[in-house]
């Protein structure tokens, strides 16, 4: 009953563990819940995985692998594939002679997220093949799969999860899968892989037509199910919605999708034509209903009210008996918050104290945002509060403006804060501007991964560190602060009320390693050090 | 095609996520299908953790239909009430004092104590529930989990 091919797996686990199987050379991206555990196992399990600043690059360094001929593997969630739709939406032209998977973990009902945006629209606005797993075992299977499709059809792939599938447990059986089939190694094509009009024009056509032989392959290919039942009703269905449509209709028949992009059309209008009432469950957006109304095949489709959340088995059951009163409010939890003793309430005093308006970031400290400090006054998206607090500064009145601070943490600065310093320099308001970097020397939120700014790699060894007050002065910032502020903010609060109305450009970072990493990162150390010196003494 | 529904719910931090997994393992491991879910991400921040399990011949949706819960395993005192709509008729609660904590070799098991309180009420003989607390913990703390577990198994109070 136990053996070592049937292991109780998360979603994330399951996509980790096929990805080792298939050899896949290198696995990297940005952590972001639902997403973080799939790199983690991988490199836990001995795979080669990296962090990378954000989802841009990560997205970058897999595809100049896929173009070297390896297995590349890249992880996000779902607001990370904003950040790495630029190279996405071209990748799709240049296509890749290796395999790149790149999976996009979706959120819907923000358990940890600020929007639930439903990235099954980039497999169709991108023309990037989408696999949607329902299940554990389908996360290593369809991981499988991408590879193989990948490298087939010489395309990247997109995998796409949702919170209920990656971190949803079951009994996962794996195989054997097979190898990569040649070493990397890199041949000129120019016309393939460099993307400038006069060669971008006809990869667009080839993507096209890429496309359509995939479509045709997919009403064939075994991904999409048919479980047959009875006819007087037939759900069209995908990701985390089967499970729970299995469940609250047992005796229906079902169109089980699992390759949702190009979708295999013909398969879905003879489905529709065995069964009395057809129906659409789909988790999100209407995606698979709105092509296949517009193929002029007559399905129905839930109500508005379930564009929001997740479903689960309840809500099916009322999509199904067209029912849209009012949903019982879910089980109310506690919120999270900031854990007792945490610095950053000290700094969110002092802000509140000098009536400051703070243009946020994404992290621990966008719980500043709630009871009993209420310092946020917006957060968008990771390094969005450089921007955003240059922009009030540029057009407020001064003695508005001198209140404006922007709040970023030190790996959502490593992410996209960087950028924004440089917008600074060379765009500076006429009140000057402060931005307070919050470096608790890890990305504390997702679970204390580390980043450019530890100077440690995944695995906790030591590399290249980015110095944030190097570079704040190497770009030309006159007043650049370092200080620990968690046993005394009277001196922060000096600082920042002179930096706030000095005119000038000021970056204070704070620097006190999280309380609950803390240990663990002198244990890095030492165990740094020792390799050090046996490297010395060999 | 019965299928037993369990809700585990404590704050970040008390060994819920843990808790569940045992469960689930020991379940697999009894030759059920088992299907567990949980959110988490911002759990360190002290809010309120929540895992379902479900096992039995067949199991479709990960997530446990609300009002449908067979066992309720609640880790805080304040999470009780919040939870008790979920249970269905008749359905069980194992609240934070059905064990007596003071008993404990460590207070770090008090999730595996109430497990303990469930293994008696779920079809999963005792030796699997053995098993999958000896896989889920480092062999030193061995010891301490299984002491936790026969308190909760043998000298629960009744609820």
């Amino acid at each position: 009953m136990i053996d070592s091919n049937n292991k109780l797996l998360s979603g994330n686990e399951a996509i980790a563990l096929a990805a080792y199987h298939a050899g896949v050379a290198l696995g990297t991206g940005y952590p972001g819940t639902p997403s973080t555990e799939i790199l983690e196992s991988f490199s836990a399990l001995g795979g080669r995985a990296q962090w990378a600043p954000n989802e841009k690059v990560a997205a970058e360094v897999a595809l100049g692998a896929a173009f070297s001929g390896a297995r590349a593997l890249v992880t996000m969630k779902h607001v990370g594939l904003n950040v790495a739709a630029d190279p996405l939406f071209t990748a799709t032209y240049t296509g890749c002679d290796g395999a790149l998977v790149i999976v996009s973990a979706d959120d819907p009902g923000m358990a940890s997220s600020q929007n639930e945006q439903d990235n099954r629209r980039y497999a169709l606005a991108a023309g990037v093949p989408m696999l949607e797993p329902a299940d554990a075992q389908e996360a290593y299977d369809f991981t499988a799969a991408a590879i193989e499709l990948s490298e087939r059809w010489k395309t990247p792939v997109l995998l796409r999860m949702v919170t209920r599938v990656c971190h949803s447990k079951e009994v996962v059986t794996s195989r054997p899968l097979p190898p990569p089939p040649a070493a990397p190694n890199f041949e000129h094509n120019f016309k393939a892989r460099v993307m400038i009009p006069a060669y971008a024009r006809p990869a667009h056509r080839r993507l096209r037509a890429k496309l359509s032989d995939i479509a045709a392959w997919n009403e064939q290919c075994d991904l999409n199910r048919v479980i047959e039942g009875d006819s007087a009703l037939g759900i069209i269905t995908s990701s985390a919605a089967y499970p729970h449509a299995r469940e609250a209709a047992p005796t229906a028949s079902f169109l089980k999708l699992g390759l949702t992009y190009p979708l295999p059309m013909e398969k879905i209008r003879a489905f529709a034509a065995t069964v009395k009432r057809c129906i659409v469950i789909e988790e999100g957006d209407p995606y698979l209903t709105e092509a296949i109304c517009a193929a002029g095949i007559p399905v129905e489709t839930k109500p508005e009210i379930y564009r929001f959340g997740e479903l689960n088995v309840a809500r099916v059951r009322r999509i199904l008996a067209g029912d849209t009163s009012p949903e019982l409010a879910p089980v109310g939890g506690m919120p999270p918050q900031l854990c007792p003793g945490c610095w950053y309430g000290h700094i969110f005093d002092v802000l509140k104290k000098l009536d400051c308006l703070v243009a946020g970031d994404i992290g621990c400290y966008t719980l500043g945002a709630l009871p009993p400090w209420e310092v946020m006054d917006a957060v968008v998206c990771m390094g969005a509060s450089v921007g955003v607090g240059l922009g009030m500064r540029h057009v407020l009145p001064p003695e508005q403006a001198q209140r404006v601070v922007s709040v970023i943490g030190d790996s959502t600065f490593v992410h996209s804060g960087m950028t924004g310093l440089a917008e600074m320099v060379y765009n500076p308001p006429p009140t000057g501007h402060v931005v307070i970097i919050l470096d608790n020397s890890a990305t504390a939120m997702t679970g204390f991964q580390e980043h450019a700014g530890t100077g440690r790699t995944m695995e906790h060894e030591q590399t290249g560190k980015i110095s944030f007050e190097d570079l704040g002065r190497a770009l030309g910032i006159k007043n650049v602060h370092v200080t620990d502020p968690s046993r005394d903010t009277a001196p922060f609060e000096k600082l920042l009320k002179d930096s706030l109305t000095n005119n000038q450009l000021n970056l204070i970072i704070l620097r006190r390693p999280c309380l609950l990493i803390v240990g663990k990162i002198k244990g890095y150390e030492r165990a740094n050090a020792q390799g050090c010196s046996q490297v010395q003494a060999a | 095609m019965s299928v037993t529904n369990i809700i585990i719910t404590g704050i970040g931090g008390q060994g819920v996520l843990k808790a569940a997994g045992i469960i689930a393992d020991a379940a697999f491991r009894c030759g059920f299908k088992v299907k567990q879910s949980e959110l988490h991400g911002m759990s360190q921040r002290g809010g309120t953790v929540s895992s379902d399990v479900r096992f039995g011949r067949e199991v479709f949706s990960p997530m446990v239909p609300g009002g449908e819960v067979d066992f309720l395993v609640v880790f805080a005192p304040g999470q009780v009430e919040v939870n008790r709509p979920q249970l269905r008729a008749g359905g069980g609660l194992i609240a934070p004092d059905a064990v007596d904590a003071t008993k404990l070799t460590t207070k770090q098991s008090f999730n595996v104590a109430l497990l303990g309180v469930l293994s008696r009420q779920v079809d999963i003989p005792e030796p699997f529930w053995l098993d999958a607390i000896r896989a889920a913990f480092p062999e030193k703390t061995h010891a301490a989990n299984f002491q936790a577990f026969a308190l909760g198994r043998n000298g629960a109070v009744a609820a």
